[in-house]
């Protein structure tokens, strides 16, 4: 579902591409064990077993590479609870992908396809251990212990004025619910995962609220006269 | 830049960005496709219009991103 501005020609774009070549050293070798991995899971009997088999192993070296890359979240967490939390995410990262092996479209290499699914458990498992037993405040109180907070020393007048006139726009023109979203995981950065565990919803309704209500402030910035290029320019 | 980028101004993220671009699950759809053409050192961008502002306003997308293309480029050396 597309619930944001996806550009005119994304969907179009996305089913043309063709897979990028591969420049790198062993890429062809990765290509090939790739290849047949893909192969193994559309047989059937003890070869889609093997390759299932071998499908679970990776999953595991991405989980394992995830969780490390967290370790400094997850410091409190025991290398036995780690151990389990790779092995679920791979285990739901495996049924995710062969509930949705006849969607693979070949516009990657298999196993980039596949890591993604284990990375995005591994991470949405991870943030939610090391939120576990934190309370996340829904009310908007925070803005307003922040817009009362001194300027910092790199803040300049102009950014100043910018953030008392947005917390004006939240009062005037977000919903409550559009608020509350703002606060969460905007100003007070909580991971959008443990939002929406806590709110019974997913990563992409939060991400479309939080969408709407940065779209209204910039109009409403806009309307009073708020420059807003020098602050929000998207260079990488 | 990183949407928790420390350089990146609180009003910017605050406000997230201001070009078009995917939602979470679009970005899911096609970030392997995103790193392989990063990686391939080809402009994945204009490939893939609407995923780097995504990432620049989805600190967990741009993090499921860094990850991905960290494990690709890890398991393509050994």
């Amino acid at each position: 579902m597309s619930v944001l501005v996806p550009p005119p020609t994304l969907r179009a774009s996305a089913r043309v591409y063709a897979a990028p070549r591969m420049t790198r050293a062993g890429g062809a070798t990765r290509d090939k064990a790739s290849q047949a991995l893909l192969h193994g899971l559309r047989q059937t009997g003890p070869a889609r077993d093997a390759a299932i088999g071998d499908l679970h192993a990776l999953l595991m070296r991405g989980a394992h590479h995830e969780l490390a890359r967290r370790a400094g979240q997850l410091a409190d967490v025991s290398r036995g609870e780690r151990d389990d939390l790779a092995t679920q995410a791979a285990d739901d990262a495996l049924a995710a992908i062969l509930a949705k092996l006849d969607t693979f479209r070949g516009a990657s290499r298999f196993t980039t396809w596949a890591y993604k699914f284990v990375l995005l458990e591994a991470g949405v498992k991870a943030r939610r251990r090391a939120w576990q037993g934190r309370e996340v405040a829904l009310e908007d109180q925070s803005w307003g212990q922040f817009a009362d907070r001194a300027p910092s020393p790199q803040e300049t007048l102009e950014d100043t004025e910018l953030l008392q006139a947005i917390g004006v726009a939240m009062e005037t023109d977000l919903t409550r619910h559009q608020r509350e979203v703002f606060v969460a995981l905007a100003l007070n950065a909580v991971p959008i995962d443990v939002l929406a565990e806590r709110l019974s919803t997913t990563r992409g309704a939060l991400y479309k609220t939080l969408h709407d209500a940065r779209r209204k402030l910039r109009a409403a910035l806009a309307r009073a006269g708020h420059p807003l290029h020098d602050h929000t320019g998207g260079g990488t | 830049m990183s949407p928790t980028d420390p350089e990146r101004g609180l009003a910017a993220r605050l406000l997230g960005p201001s070009e078009p671009e995917v939602s979470c699950e679009e970005c899911f759809e096609l970030l392997d496709e995103y790193v392989e053409l990063e990686l391939a050192g080809a402009d994945a961008d204009a490939r893939l219009p609407g995923m780097r502002a995504h990432l620049q306003g989805c600190p967990a997308c741009d993090e499921d991103h860094r990850s991905l293309r960290a494990l690709v480029a890890r398991m393509d050396r050994d």
